[in-house]
């Protein structure tokens, strides 16, 4: 089947089984390694893309869900989440940053002023080995309005 | 030169080191530019598949692959034991540990690789591995570390007295501590991409923490030269010991796939793979008995360690050692004997994993105070003071602290970055709040000789554009080391950090400046860089030099240190980093959860190149203590772990995690880079204690083993009522 969707902004189309992984889709046939795989199962996050806004596990979707959706990875997100994450100390191996950076990006999409407690709460379902989250958490307090 | 002018000169003289610069690696990292093993593309690649035992102990009768199945090379790659054209040994420290379990061979542990598989695509693969029956004589396995009769290694550390016959002796406490297994987790999955080479070599691509390890191996696996054997480090997705040693051997899988299928091979594994096969942190039993005087002088500490090495030997014996030397404890002892052994039993290996055998011996040390503490109705933290190691002091191996000794001073911070602790939450009455303190320290650099045997090299070029650049094998795994070497370079040449870049890592590139590991990369290695960049501006000063100007420096032990291998007599590290941990936690009484709101720790570091990466790592370090003594417990069914997926295996989330603040502490070490230690393991010890001693403060029972799970906490609780 022909799955068409936009990536970043960009229309693409995808031939093939809709069961693949949109995961996979993305990274192997679209070549946007910027979304990366931890685990596989939805436990980690890393994965973690926005399909029309809403921060899914791109490692649970089937592609043939996203036809005319409109899909965010990484690559695609412009934000001053990213400059904070590096002056805050919020990346380390990097490994988990394009997940939790969009996981706080749809933070600050519905949220003005969040708290410290809401921040943890949004970034819960992406794992970090590196941090400890105090500097993401840190980072993204410090992009609120 | 007016004063005005000479001020403002003096203040454009912006140095690097000290501040907070922007990651070298941080842009590519938000971007989603980074590219980590499996991001890369080779043209051409087939993938990779281990076949592993399913039995923990045994022999292999039969291997047979079903006729039914098209097995033509052009559709899949099998490698077997015979396909090795070196030696079938993973190299390190014992020649144990097979690349692949022989044909009729033996079988020491579940997840023991036995074949390797390449085809194209994945279904192919999975179909291949599907047809492929391997029949064993199954026998009794060893689990039990107590009863295991294979021993990897003992070690003896006596001082003083012999601590049976200490005069004056009023009181002896003596307590057993468990410690379990703890999996490394990075978020990145253990991979590499092996590429055969038009010389007969083979180029790995992997992520990696120890490109020379790596590349030692694959010599002598495959029987390639230095320059056959060509090991890169992709980015790397953390690392925490667990790529220490383990990529070795998933280089060599993918080497000899990619020799016998003349074609580059990936082979990455997925989260259940690397959770059930690969190394994790020791377990084991630690027994104390320590003899104090009623107003708490303490006389002697007779301490017993068992570790439960696995299945093959890996790093057992370093960790053994590392364990045993801190097993006192921050403290100053006349009389002390530590036994330590690590042993043999069948289940997978365990290696190298933050902290080394510390954590595992500190948690007792540190419990054993509050316990000595205790019965002696004295307050724990006045009898740190009493105990604790102080400048000019000896430890147990007799190593006289003569310089950056931050014991006192880190207790003192952290007690100060504390506000009292209110003990219950009104509103949650089933909740009961307490609070611990730790105190800890870990060697920082190789122990004993490790530094002068290894003689890590590092290089420097001066090059006609103007910039400058460091060669070294030290690998960035998110710790900053591309950062950092930045930072000391630029100092020490007197130029901006933007004129100065790290080489990457591949070993036809870069000189061996020893693994990334042990608290050793900004201390020892980053050391060398600042020595190689003084020399390189020396040189440029003096001479008109022709550019490029390369400069290379190695390792020398200073004479001041002195370490007996056979009597672990003498200095056991070049300086201590000192801790102290303070956490509060909240018990909930009707279900044992244990939840730490809050952790402050206080850390020595010598002087904080980067503060806000020695914060992050810190903190990082903190958590995963947190979650070893939390929440991560690994479960063995039949010698293999039961919760080998992420859906089971638990690490704290952002919102299990507490608030973490740290506090930097800086005793400068005359030896290290502006002062500076290592860090990278120590916050890896205080909190699994802390945590300990706050449970007990809550609840007034003592767990004395980590992971407290609820489960245990509930025993522990039923336990004190009955």
């Amino acid at each position: 089947m022909t799955v068409r969707f936009t990536l970043n902004g960009r229309d693409v189309s995808f031939e093939g089984s809709g069961a693949q992984r949109l995961l996979d889709v993305i990274r192997e046939d679209l070549r946007h390694t910027g979304t990366k795989e931890g685990c596989g199962e939805g436990e980690c996050g890393a994965c973690s893309v926005l399909i029309d806004g809403e921060l899914v596990d791109s490692c649970l979707v089937a592609v043939g869900q996203v036809e005319r959706c409109q899909v965010v990875t990484v690559e695609g997100l412009q934000s001053p989440l990213q400059q904070a994450f590096i002056e805050h100390g919020a990346a380390q191996c990097g490994i988990c940053t394009p997940g939790m950076l969009l996981a706080a990006h749809v933070l600050l999409q519905h949220s003005e002023r969040p708290s410290a407690a809401d921040v943890r709460e949004a970034l819960a379902g992406n794992l970090c080995r590196c941090t400890g989250y105090t500097k993401i958490i840190e980072a993204v307090l410090s992009c609120a309005t | 030169m007016s004063a005005k002018r000479r001020k403002f000169l003096l203040l454009n003289m912006v140095t690097a080191v000290g501040r907070s610069v922007p990651r070298r690696d941080g842009a590519a990292k938000v971007t989603g530019e980074a590219r980590y093993i499996d991001d890369l593309v080779v043209a051409g690649a087939w993938y990779g598949k281990t076949i592993r035992s399913t039995i923990p102990r045994g022999t292999i009768r039969s291997i047979v692959l079903d006729p039914a199945f098209d097995w033509g090379g052009s559709r899949v790659v099998l490698v077997t034991a015979d396909d090795i054209p070196g030696e079938n040994v993973v190299h390190l420290i014992r020649d144990d540990q097979p690349v692949l379990a022989p044909r009729g061979g033996e079988i020491r542990h579940k997840e023991e690789p036995i074949l390797l598989l390449a085809a194209a695509d994945r279904s192919t693969l999975e179909e291949a591995a599907g047809h492929i029956r391997i029949e064993y004589v199954a026998q009794e396995p060893v689990f039990d570390p107590a009863h295991a009769s294979e021993v990897y290694t003992t070690i003896e550390i006596r001082k003083g007295e012999d601590v049976e016959g200490v005069k004056g002796v009023e009181v002896v406490v003596e307590r057993s501590f468990t410690v379990g297994l703890q999996e490394q987790l990075y978020i990145e999955p253990q991979g590499a991409i092996a590429s055969p080479n038009s010389d007969g070599g083979i180029t790995v691509i992997g992520s990696l923490q120890c490109p020379y390890y790596v590349q030692r191996a694959l010599k002598r696996a495959l029987q390639l030269t230095d320059q056959q054997a060509v090991v890169i480090q992709a980015e790397t997705g953390g690392g925490f010991g667990g790529k220490e040693e383990y990529p070795s051997i998933v280089a060599i899988h993918a080497a000899l796939l990619a020799r016998k299928a003349g074609r580059p091979i990936r082979l990455i594994y997925d989260r259940h793979e690397d959770l059930a096969a690969t190394t994790k942190r020791h377990p084991g039993v630690i027994t104390h008995r320590t003899g104090v005087k009623k107003d708490g002088t303490l006389l002697f500490q007779d301490i017993d360690i068992l570790l439960d090495g696995g299945a093959y030997c890996t790093l057992t014996p370093v960790v053994l050692s590392r364990a045993a030397i801190h097993a006192s404890g921050p403290y100053s002892c006349p009389n002390v004997r530590i036994r330590a052994r690590a042993v043999a039993t069948n289940t997978p290996p365990n290696g190298a994993f933050r902290g080394f055998g510390a954590p595992q011996s500190l948690f007792a040390a540190e419990l054993m105070v509050e316990h000595v503490a205790e019965r002696l109705g004295m307050a724990t933290v006045d009898l740190r003071r009493k105990w604790m190691l102080r400048l000019g002091d000896t430890t147990a191996t007799g190593q006289k602290l003569t310089e950056s000794v931050g014991s006192e001073l880190v207790l003192d911070a952290a007690l100060k970055a504390v506000s009292p602790v209110s003990p219950v939450s009104p509103s949650r009455p089933s909740i009961r709040r307490g609070r611990g303190l730790s105190l800890v320290f870990h060697g920082s650099g190789f122990t004993g000789s490790g530094e002068k045997k290894l003689s890590g090299t590092v290089a420097m070029e001066a090059l006609a554009d103007g910039t400058f650049q460091i060669l070294t094998a030290s690998t960035e795994i998110g710790q900053g080391t591309k950062t950092i070497f930045c930072q000391l370079a630029a100092d020490a040449l007197g130029v901006t950090i933007d004129r100065v870049r790290v080489a990457p890592q591949d070993t036809s590139i870069v000189p061996d400046s020893g693994p990334t590991v042990a608290s050793r990369t900004a201390m020892i290695v980053g050391r060398l860089v600042q020595e190689a960049a003084l020399e390189i501006k020396a040189r440029l000063q003096k001479e008109k030099a022709s550019l490029p100007l390369r400069v290379e420096k190695s390792y020398i032990q200073p004479d001041s240190l002195q370490w007996d291998e056979t009597t672990y007599r003498g200095d056991a590290y070049p300086v201590y980093a000192w801790a102290c941990t303070i956490a509060d936690v909240d018990i909930d009484m009707t279900t044992g959860a244990v939840r730490v709101t809050d952790l402050v720790t206080a850390v020595d570091c010598g002087k904080a190149l980067h503060p806000v990466m020695a914060e992050g790592q810190i903190e990082g370090g903190c958590l995963q203590a947190v979650g070893w003594a939390t929440i991560e417990e690994i479960k063995m069914k039949d010698g293999g772990y039961q919760n080998d997926r992420l859906a089971t295996y638990l690490i704290p989330t952002a919102l299990d995690a507490p608030h973490i603040r740290t506090i930097l502490v800086e005793d400068p070490y005359s030896r290290g880079p502006f002062g500076a230690k290592g860090i990278g393991e120590l916050p890896m010890d205080g909190p699994a204690p802390a945590i300990i001693a706050a449970i007990h403060d809550a609840t007034g029972v003592w767990l004395d083993e980590v992971p407290a799970t609820p489960e245990k906490v509930l025993a522990a609780l039923s336990g004190k009522r009955s």
